[in-house]
């Protein structure tokens, strides 16, 4: 049965790999992505990784790739315009890709560390539970638990500046915000105020209709 | 199933990945391919962990995530602020840092 489990979820996973490269639209690479990401989950399953697993599709699955959504729908996917790039690196690329993979292949398979070639060492029941990661989080691995929790705060707040209505983090941008407050928002974008019926709604007032 | 084969499907995934960030240049793609790779070192890792009947495997691949929802977030603002600003989002286009 693990073999099974196995073939189908790495065949799985690889083709969402390759679908990722593969198709032109951007939306469809997510959605692709998203299938890989389900797949790897279940070969973390198979390697007694229960607690990764389940981070991985919550995390990864659930809100890393909504917020991918999210942006490939803000930008557009204007994939036909953006397909592969110069002549030259379009015939390089298999090249140095097919030499990476014989290297890495060479790097892990042809270690020499016998265990490769086993199912891995003896294992107890709580291997891989959100019982034991946790302990090794707050135990051992306190302070990287706490570097992590710091960055998240870091890049949380970075995106927020990056993302900001205009310009980014600058000094003394009260006049920008008075006249974005004062500027009434595009129509038909879910305000209250729309809502409340005080505003003209999709190109008439509310007393014309 | 011994731990070579997941090494293997690793390594796949990995020079897929590679592929994808040398040669597509919507900046979002390559920000996906990326993801991949990153996926990628997890799988390794994960399989490692089990090799070894060791936790701390494990332990490195939930930072692994965590750093790569930074590179996210961080990546995807870049991306809004560069079309908020009008300009494609081509990595080929955006080379005025290009000396």
């Amino acid at each position: 049965m693990t073999p099974l489990i196995f073939f189908i979820a790495s065949i799985g996973a690889i083709a969402g790999a390759i679908g990722v490269i593969a198709l032109r639209n951007p939306f469809y690479g997510v959605l692709s992505l998203v299938g890989h990401l389900l797949c790897l989950a279940a070969l973390f399953l198979l390697l007694h990784a229960e607690f990764l697993a389940a981070a991985q599709v919550i995390v990864y699955a659930g809100g890393v790739m909504v917020l991918y959504v999210f942006v490939v729908a803000y930008v557009g996917g204007s994939g036909e315009s953006l397909g592969a790039s110069h002549g030259w690196l379009r015939v390089l690329t298999p090249v140095f890709v097919g030499v990476l993979l014989l290297e890495l292949m060479v790097a892990t398979l042809g270690s020499g560390l016998k265990a490769v070639g086993t199912e891995g060492a003896d294992i107890q029941a709580s291997f891989g539970s959100p019982a034991e990661i946790g302990e090794l989080l707050l135990t051992r691995f306190l302070f990287p638990f706490e570097v992590a929790s710091l960055l998240l705060l870091v890049a949380a707040i970075g995106a927020v500046g990056l993302a900001r209505r205009r310009s980014g983090f600058t000094v003394g941008d009260a006049p920008l915000d008075a006249a974005a407050r004062s500027a009434s928002p595009p129509k038909g974008s879910g305000t209250m105020a729309e809502a409340a019926g005080d505003r003209p709604v999709f190109g008439g007032k509310v007393g014309d209709q | 199933m011994n731990i070579g084969w997941y090494l293997a499907v690793s390594t796949i995934i990995f020079a897929i990945g590679a592929a994808g960030v040398l040669t597509k240049r919507n900046a979002l793609v390559i920000l996906l391919c990326l993801e991949l790779m990153l996926n990628a070192a997890n799988l390794a890792l994960v399989a490692f962990s089990r090799m070894w009947g060791n936790g701390d495997g494990q332990i490195f691949a939930i930072i692994v995530m965590v750093v790569a929802a930074c590179e996210v977030t961080v990546g995807l603002g870049l991306i809004v602020a560069i079309h908020r600003r009008g300009l494609a989002v081509d990595a080929d286009e955006l080379s005025e840092l290009h000396g």
